[in-house]
């Protein structure tokens, strides 16, 4: 008895405290691609009912289309604004960039580095605040374009586009809000104690979350602001 | 050239089993190369949007389309480690992704945006 106690005890040190699974990988990670499939059915139905409903507005603003009286009481250019869409793109690109070398900075962390380029590649604080600043940068665009839809005359409760679109995007800006405040988490963590290998699987996790977010993305920008 | 700390050296402090790391990650070289990719195939994306001709033939959803199928797969290998990462987590990444789609498609034949018949 005392003897299966102590090697119960010793895969528990094995597995950072926890017992080990029967998959041999962390329930964390398991959970968080089951969380990201999940996710996916969630975005393909709002993808799909934005789909559906597209080109069924009576009235405007239209996405790719001009918007004439009587439709719209002023006539309205297209509404969508695709080089600030493209740049917001590109920012969220570029921060799962950082994001992948925050992670892969933590799993490096013991390792020696010798030059100047190789501290700052393998400065986790660095890329993790990038990552964050790039997050903010992109809900930034995404208030700005909301922002300016109001004022053009496109609300939720416009037409059927307003609805689609507003539900498909701010839905999409809830889980960059929610990645940028996990992000922000680990950097307290990374400043209080510093972020080390033995953390690697906790950033992989928030790295996974993140780069769905980034690849929601590029399947919105094609279907909902390039396709006409 | 900057040395690569994760090119020659195993990380014996990370716990590959428990992440389910199968095969070692990508250096830090390949994930610069694979945003400059990404990077490139989003301007493409956006230069296409641009030429009237090319928008108004029937090639135009389907080169989109492909497109930001490649952009999306290229992120899910290299970013989320799929290609290096455990089949259990490849299963339940696409075994909901193709589930999804399918729903997707059968809604669009459904209310008409896509049919068989001319």
């Amino acid at each position: 008895m005392a003897h299966a106690a102590a090697v119960h005890s010793a895969h528990d040190d094995s597995h950072g405290g926890h017992p080990p699974t029967s998959t041999g990988l962390d329930n964390k990670k398991i959970a968080i691609w089951a969380f990201i499939g999940s996710e996916c059915m969630l975005f393909v139905s709002l993808i799909s009912t934005y789909l559906i409903y597209k080109g069924r507005s009576i009235v405007g603003p239209y996405p790719h289309e001009a918007c004439l009286p009587p439709s719209c009481s002023t006539p309205l250019k297209a509404i969508l604004n695709i080089p600030v869409t493209s740049a917001s793109t590109f920012v969220l690109l570029m921060s799962s960039l950082a994001m992948v070398l925050a992670l892969a900075a933590v799993e490096t962390k013991d390792q020696p580095k010798h030059t100047t380029g190789e501290r700052i590649l393998g400065s986790s604080k660095l890329w993790l605040w990038m990552t964050a600043l790039l997050g903010t940068t992109f809900l930034g665009f995404q208030a700005f374009e909301f922002t300016s839809f109001v004022h053009e005359g496109l609300t939720i409760r416009t037409n059927l586009f307003g609805s689609s679109f507003f539900t498909l995007t701010g839905f999409h800006g809830a889980h960059v809000t929610a990645g940028v405040i996990w992000l922000l988490t680990l950097l307290a963590i990374d400043y209080r104690r510093g972020l080390g290998p033995k953390d690697a699987l906790n950033v992989d996790l928030a790295a996974l979350y993140w780069h769905f977010v980034d690849v929601v993305w590029i399947a919105i920008f094609t279907l909902v602001y390039l396709i006409k | 050239m900057a040395h690569d700390p994760t090119h020659d050296t195993h990380h014996a402090n990370v716990d590959h089993a428990a992440m389910g790391i199968d095969k070692e990650h990508p250096t830090w070289s390949t994930y610069w190369k694979v945003a400059v990719i990404l990077t490139l195939i989003t301007v493409a994306e956006v230069w296409i949007y641009y030429i009237p001709a090319f928008v108004a033939s029937r090639a135009f959803v389907p080169v989109l389309l492909i497109m930001s199928a490649v952009k999306f797969a290229i992120v899910v290998m290299f970013y989320m480690h799929l290609r290096y990462d455990h089949k259990l987590f490849r299963v339940l990444f696409t075994g909901p992704l193709i589930i999804a789609m399918t729903t997707l498609v059968g809604l669009m034949f459904l209310f008409g945006k896509l049919s068989l018949v001319k």
